[in-house]
């Protein structure tokens, strides 16, 4: 095992981990709008370029939607971009992120997630992303400052493999995540700049037949962006879809390479397991909720109880294998959802992981908690109550409610 | 001053084989505009015409790079490419001293959904080109009406009714509004006009900073004119001062020579109707119910004249 | 006019064009065909300068220009605007 990298602990935020871990990235082009709660990235990196701390062309774009345009025509000009946004942002852009998604253009971009209007609420849920679930983007998901620092660096090698070409977006929840401050270690300045490298580009053919550089070059002009015929779009979007199988390997590559250098780890990548071997009561859940739940698991635990919480880290793609192996001998399943799919009978989690236990051994039942939405807090006693509620179902194998809403006041 | 010669012995960089229209106006623009650039190039362009007839996969007309993201971004794409080409100069990846960088988009893409991506472009100050191909209309979707069609324009979304004489609102002045903007280089221009034109992609492509074309291109679909006549009416618009010419270098404001003509002899100016007559989206104006109609557009186009010939300093030459 | 249509492993990725659209003859659009009378033809070379379709070449050798019948849609214009009156426009034979 090679000796790991000499850090430095720091004190930040998410929103500061994450314009740190852009400037150390030697990223070119930054185009971005400021929304709450992700202006303090825009703001840090702003301070960045005015100090002359990064070369980067930040373009303080009118708009989320040109924020993303922009980004995307850098990226296909050959340079390294990225952007921020949340809730209303992420909406506005919404276009442009299938559009980036379908150029195959590898932007990075930072999400605070926070709740979409109406009525208008500037704090933390996962509203705003899940609308952004099918667009082919791959989607890693933080637990903690840190562990948002780490995913931005990893994001930018992922994105860029020459076999991928697909953007990634790495969340983290607004003001739970965005604005708490946290200790962070951080790497120095030369070891990130090594380990994301520079970009390379795949070849692609152009009209004359010659094999050239995927990107925007006089010498070597291509046409990107064309009007797909029913004849066409079909093939390019199974090509996308495509891209998320070979993303797995890709993903996992690059998080055992920095964890080599950083002795930091992330489950296997795709999901945290905690206590999950021998776990018969488990939550599975996204971000920062995790951390609380772990200090449930761990109190449930210390009282004999078999809590297990699994967190999903790469939620796009899918790690539909992991799932369904760290829930095996679950007997009762609950998952914690940061969202709602109005009159879906259940949020989006609970539908994607009950379709994936979907003839599964044993048929544990799987039901759905949508909580903390538009930043209400989710505190132990509340997780502890879904517990109780599992440990119920696990035993007497009567489920009262597949759908509840922890947390409302009813 | 470049010939037509040298025009002609350079390469078609917007090639045959693409599917507009016959005699598409648009198409004629982009021939000009191709044949002014001077270096390396990288052309990005709104969703319209132009963009969906040159790239229909696995098919392209385009002989620089090209890209097209959206209908409203052609200004947002080009503020990224000039950032990026930017970024790349200033770290040494980039093997070119200068590369242009030019931002095409109908009116559709620029005086309606596309006009917040290019105020907020020039107001940053992006070196690049934005050329407005102005049909008059979102042709491409079927001919509906955009902040750019005329009064008076019978459109699908604004169709001459027995009760309604076609749009009822003037053209948005959206050279005027980029005029407002204070940026290097603002002109109109006319396809019928080619050495005209071909000056101003070149003055354009020249200023530092934002730079921004208005250019007249007839469509025969939308406008319902014969195909054979897509220059000609392009050249009636500016004699009738329907479109005049001028251009404005840090804001300082210059009748072009074709319209200074008419200022300098106003029995040169034609009437409107000469050219509304050869356009059959125009043709309920010259019934009794709506002439007036027609009537008003001659009086608007008179009043926006005078006031143009007074900011340029022009009036008719005195005989001596 | 295309070749079999290729499969999603084939195509290139984010649909990069590949073919060039002078692959594509636009010729069989037309009705009506241009022809020059090279008795009035000046060699001005406005017709090739207007042409929406690039249909009328130069040839730097013969300092003259060529008709395209392969791309040219008869749209007219040459002919409405050639000073010297040497273009008419006439109507293709046969289908």
């Amino acid at each position: 095992m090679a000796t790991k990298t000499e850090q430095q602990m720091v004190p930040l935020n998410g929103d500061e981990a994450v314009a740190l871990a852009v400037k150390q990235s030697d990223v070119d082009v930054v185009a971005a709008y400021p929304i709450t709660p992700q202006t303090i990235i825009v703001e840090k990196f702003s301070e960045y370029v005015a100090n002359g701390e990064v070369d980067t062309e930040f373009v303080c774009v009118e708009s989320e939607h040109s924020a993303l345009a922009a980004s995307l025509t850098a990226s296909l000009t050959g340079a390294r971009a990225f952007t921020a946004t949340a809730s209303a942002g992420l909406a506005l852009m919404h276009e442009m992120v299938y559009v980036t998604a379908g150029c195959r253009a590898p932007v990075v971009m930072a999400v605070t997630n926070r709740a979409l209007s109406a009525p208008i609420n500037i704090h933390g849920d996962h509203s705003d992303v899940m609308a952004e679930r099918d667009s082919g983007w791959i989607q890693l998901w933080a637990e903690n400052a840190q562990e948002t620092y780490d995913s931005i660096i990893q994001a930018f090698r992922i994105a860029e493999h020459k076999d991928l070409l697909t953007p990634v977006m790495v969340n983290l929840d607004g003001f739970w995540l965005s604005h708490t401050l946290e200790n962070v270690n951080i790497l120095p300045d030369e070891v990130v700049k090594k380990f994301v490298g520079t970009r390379e580009f795949p070849f692609v053919t152009d009209t004359e037949g010659k094999q050239v550089p995927f990107k925007l070059d006089p010498n070597n002009p291509l046409t990107l962006g064309p009007l797909d015929l029913p004849d066409y779009y079909f093939e390019h979007k199974r090509q996308q879809e495509e891209a998320m199988h070979v993303a797995p390997k890709i993903i996992k590559e690059v998080h055992d390479e920095y964890a080599q250098l950083t002795g930091r780890s992330y489950g296997n990548a795709f999901v945290d397991a905690y206590c999950m071997e021998d776990a018969e009561i488990a939550t599975v859940c996204l971000g920062s909720a995790a951390g609380t739940t772990k200090t449930v698991v761990d109190y449930l635990r210390s009282q004999g109880v078999k809590a297990g919480v699994l967190r999903i880290r790469t939620f796009r793609p899918i790690p539909w294998e992991d799932i369904i192996t760290s829930l095996e001998g679950a007997k009762a399943i609950a998952v914690m959802d940061r969202s709602n799919s109005v009159g879906a009978d259940g949020g989006p989690l609970f539908h994607e992981v009950r379709h994936l236990l979907y003839g599964s051994r044993g048929h544990p039942p799987v039901v759905d908690y949508i909580y903390g939405l538009g930043g209400r807090d989710m505190p132990p006693k509340t997780i502890h109550a879904i517990y109780k509620d599992l440990y119920d179902i696990a035993s007497t194998g009567k489920v009262k409610h597949f759908v509840n809403f922890a947390g409302v006041r009813d | 001053m470049v010939t037509i010669r040298e025009l002609a012995e350079k390469p078609e960089l917007f090639t045959p084989g693409h599917r507009a229209c016959a005699g598409c106006g648009p198409a004629i623009a982009l021939r000009y505009i191709t044949k002014a650039l001077r270096g390396p190039t990288i052309i990005t362009e709104a969703t319209g015409c132009m963009e969906v007839v040159s790239t229909i996969y696995p098919y392209t007309a385009w002989k620089v790079p090209w890209v097209h993201t959206a209908f409203e971004t052609a200004a947002a794409n080009a503020s990224g490419i000039e950032a990026a080409v930017k970024a790349l100069k200033r770290k040494n990846l980039l093997k070119y001293d200068h590369v242009d960088v030019i931002a095409l988009a109908g009116d559709g893409g620029t005086y309606d959904i596309g006009i917040q991506a290019l105020s907020g472009a020039v107001e940053r100050g992006h070196d690049f080109l934005y050329v407005l191909y102005d049909n008059e209309g979102y042709m491409n979707t079927g001919i509906q009406r955009s902040g750019g069609t005329p009064k008076g324009a019978s459109t699908t979304t604004s169709p001459a009714g027995t009760i309604v004489p076609g749009k009822t609102q003037n053209k948005k002045p959206i050279a005027e509004i980029m005029l407002a903007h204070e940026i290097p280089y603002v002109a109109t221009a006319s396809i019928g006009y080619w050495a005209d034109v071909i000056a101003k992609v070149q003055k354009g492509l020249a200023a530092e900073g934002p730079a921004f074309l208005h250019l007249l291109a007839p469509c025969p679909r939308g406008w319902r004119s014969d195909t054979a006549k897509s220059i000609e009416l392009a050249r009636l618009a500016v004699e009738t001062c329907v479109f005049p010419l001028w251009e404005a270098v840090d804001g300082e404001l210059a009748m072009s020579p074709q319209s200074k003509a008419i200022g300098l002899k106003p029995d040169r100016k034609k009437p409107v109707a000469d050219y509304l007559k050869m356009q059959r989206r125009f043709s309920h104006l010259f019934t009794p119910k709506f002439q007036h109609i027609a009537d008003e557009i001659q009086a608007d186009v008179d009043k926006r004249w005078n006031k143009l010939l007074k900011n340029c300093n022009v009036s008719p030459a005195v005989k001596v | 006019m295309s070749q079999q249509p290729k499969s999603w492993k084939e195509v290139s990725p984010a649909g990069v064009c590949w073919r060039p659209a002078s692959d594509y003859l636009t010729g069989d659009w037309r009705t009506f065909k241009p022809v020059r009378d090279p008795t009035k033809c000046t060699k001005c070379l406005l017709c090739h300068m207007v042409c929406p379709d690039s249909a009328i070449k130069y040839d730097k050798k013969t300092m003259d220009v060529e008709f395209d019948y392969n791309y040219c849609k008869g749209c007219g214009i040459c002919a409405n605007e050639c000073a010297a009156k040497a273009i008419k426009m006439v109507k293709e034979e046969g289908e």
